[in-house]
């Protein structure tokens, strides 16, 4: 056997093994997509039917119609807002904490140790604290919480990023006319693009996922479609169709944005591995 | 007129007092070279000049206008910095362009602007490039265009040339001085190197620990150091620093060195060393100006007698390393006047050329 055959051999090798691999994590998706479209029978039908005879958008039609769907929508705003809220003050606070040494050297660690915090710790005291202030179930208090809750996120990462940026492109900024604002707009955010994208869909993600915080804080005008999936869970039966489609509808935005930022997410994780 | 004026100026790093109390007056037109060793503080000079850092102490004026408490960018500056500082996501033109376009030149204004800057550093043809498509040299130039290309009162520069080779030094050395001469304007250069300060400047302003040790023209300060320190620093090789006395005999007076070497101080520059009789002093010697005995019969040579223990051919010149009163001197001869250790020599110091120092102070007392 020649070199070149045996080096075309392992990179076969290679590719099947990653396409087993990658199969295999894909197919929970794949089932959860085709429950959405299967008939009553083919859902529960054994062996399992693995294609279904024909596509069903009935389960669609009704998570549209009765406005199961808005949740989605719900998700969208508060996890939306929210991030560009975190994002924009988390990078003004990085940068300062970076920059400035605001807070000496440990403030930063004191930020990002508000972030380990779980969830369950605090929703209570929150809850109370927002029917006195009449939050609960409000748009704004949901984005609110999901700022707050990722702000130290924010922080932290954008620091490193910040950290990594050579002083002297910011300080040949300022001589040559810019003001602090400025170096922020024109240095700062183009020199960590990457990081600021990943950051941005890792904190969209968190506010996203969030079932918790959603479920004590939201009845029925701010729900996010992570609560309105397990209104599908009954007693007796569960709907899997609503199930399957309603969790089809909130992948789907991720899908969206991860397809749209793969580039930056990469480079952005990869950059803030090195560095820290 | 003068374009900078600094006075009783202090800056401390916490406890760390980095410059000592700096009075400069840097007239118009000037290329002044800030030089001394590394960490003596001339970064920390030239950065407090630029409002990067805060004065602590002391007066900063540009243009007769006091500075201290404006921001960088209302100091009519323009800096280079050491690291190139080029912006990675932008062209080449887009970079020259950014201080054009921070201080809102009209439009029409940019592209011409950044061609003729372009141009007169030759990287006309690299203004679509971006940072790294281009060599260290290149870098350099964008650098230094970002920084021509503004019509500031005062150009600072920051070590710029550090990060490139020796040649490609030697050639950009060249450039901004050539630069300086075709825009006229005021120019503060920063460098540990003694070459390139000799080189370029109109007045040098050496630096030690935070103070002036002594300011003048390139080679005022090396035919009159006022102090070892200056008289060490430039030079390459340095001075030879060589343990001495002064001895009188009558209105004659010599050096005697520690082996007991006696060299006649020529008539006109003996006026006053008689009353430093008796206290340890230090001859300094140029190796340049140790040469071979017997080639010129000029008076003020006083012959001294030599084994080489090291020779180093450079070429164009070669230095002998040999004992003289106790220590070890560095003659700069002919290429061919020297050819292996062992060799004894005959060599003759001009003592028109050397330099006295007070040994307990470090003052050059005659030179
Ligand atoms: N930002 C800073 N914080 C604390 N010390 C500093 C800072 N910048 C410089 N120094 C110290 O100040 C001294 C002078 O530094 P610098 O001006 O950079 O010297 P040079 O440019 O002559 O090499 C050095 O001892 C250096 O360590
Ligand atoms: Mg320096």
């Amino acid at each position: 056997m020649n070199v070149r055959t045996r080096s075309a051999l392992k990179l076969g090798l290679r590719y099947a093994i990653a396409i087993a691999i990658t199969l295999f994590f894909l197919f929970p998706i794949y089932w959860l997509f085709m429950i959405s479209f299967k008939t009553a029978d083919e859902i529960y039908a054994y062996p399992p039917v693995w294609w279904p005879s024909t596509l069903q958008f009935g389960s669609y039609a009704v998570l549209f119609r009765d406005g199961d769907a808005d949740t989605v929508w719900n998700s969208l705003v508060v996890s939306g807002v929210s991030t560009v809220l975190a994002m924009f003050f988390g990078t003004i606070c990085a940068y300062s904490l970076a920059r400035f040494r605001t807070g000496g050297d440990h403030l930063a660690n004191w930020i990002i140790s508000q972030r380990m915090v779980p969830p369950i710790a605090i929703v209570f005291p929150v809850f109370l604290l927002y029917v006195w202030l009449k939050l609960v179930d409000t748009y704004a208090g949901m984005i609110l919480l999901y700022t707050a809750f990722n702000l130290p996120y924010v922080i932290w990462m954008m620091r490193g990023y910040v950290l990594d940026i050579p002083v002297a492109l910011e300080e040949s900024a300022l001589v040559d006319g810019c003001s602090r604002w400025a170096v922020i707009w024109k240095v700062v955010f183009p020199m960590c693009r990457a990081g600021l994208f990943a950051t941005a869909i890792f904190t969209f993600v968190f506010a996203w996922n969030d079932f918790i915080f959603a479920l004590v804080l939201t009845r029925t005008e701010v729900t996010t479609y992570t609560v309105q999936v397990t209104h599908y869970f009954g007693g007796q039966s569960n709907f899997w169709s609503k199930i399957s489609a309603m969790s089809v509808l909130g992948t789907l935005p991720i899908f969206v944005i991860v397809g749209f930022m793969q580039r930056y997410l990469v480079r952005g994780i990869s950059l803030g591995a090195v560095k820290g | 007129m003068s374009d900078l004026k600094i006075s009783g100026l202090h800056k401390y790093y916490g406890a760390l007092h980095v410059v000592k109390g700096i009075d400069l007056d840097i007239p118009a037109g000037e290329f002044t070279v800030l030089v001394g060793q590394s960490g003596c503080g001339k970064s920390t000079l030239l950065r407090t000049i630029a409002g990067l850092e805060v004065a602590d102490k002391g007066a900063i004026e540009i243009g007769g206008q006091r500075v201290n408490d404006l921001a960088p960018r209302d100091r009519d500056i323009a800096m280079v910095f050491q690291n190139y500082a080029l912006y990675p996501y932008m062209t080449v033109f887009d970079n020259i362009a950014f201080g054009l376009r921070a201080r809102k030149t009209p439009k029409s204004e940019i592209g011409p602007k950044v061609a003729a800057a372009a141009k007169m550093l030759g990287i006309d043809h690299l203004l679509e490039r971006f940072p790294r498509q281009l060599s260290g040299g290149q870098l350099q130039r964008v650098a230094i265009g970002r920084a021509v290309v503004r019509n500031a009162r005062l150009y600072l520069f920051d070590e710029p040339l550090s990060n490139l080779d020796a040649q490609l030094r030697d050639e950009m050395r060249g450039e901004i001085k050539r630069l300086h001469q075709e825009l006229g304007k005021t120019m503060i250069y920063v460098t540990h190197d003694q070459i390139e300060a000799m080189t370029m400047a109109d007045r040098i302003v050496l630096l030690r620990e935070g103070v002036i040790e002594q300011q003048g023209a390139p080679l005022d300060l090396y035919e009159r150091p006022a102090t070892r320190y200056v008289a060490g620093f430039l030079g390459s090789p340095s001075m030879n620093f060589i343990p001495a006395g002064v001895v009188a005999n009558g209105a004659a007076i010599s050096v005697r060195l520690g082996d007991g070497t006696s060299l006649p101080v020529p008539a006109e520059r003996a006026v006053g060393l008689g009353t430093w009789q008796g206290k340890p002093l230090m001859l300094g010697v140029r190796p340049e100006h140790i040469g071979p005995a017997g080639r010129d019969q000029r008076p003020g040579l006083a012959p001294v007698q030599a084994v080489v223990d090291l020779v180093q051919p450079t070429g164009s010149r070669s230095y002998a390393t040999f004992q003289l009163g106790g220590v070890a001197a560095v003659a700069e001869l002919q290429a061919h006047d020297v050819s292996r250790p062992g060799e004894r020599l005959e060599l003759s110091i001009d003592m028109n050329r050397t330099v006295l120092i007070d040994a307990a102070t470090e003052k050059v007392i005659s030179s």
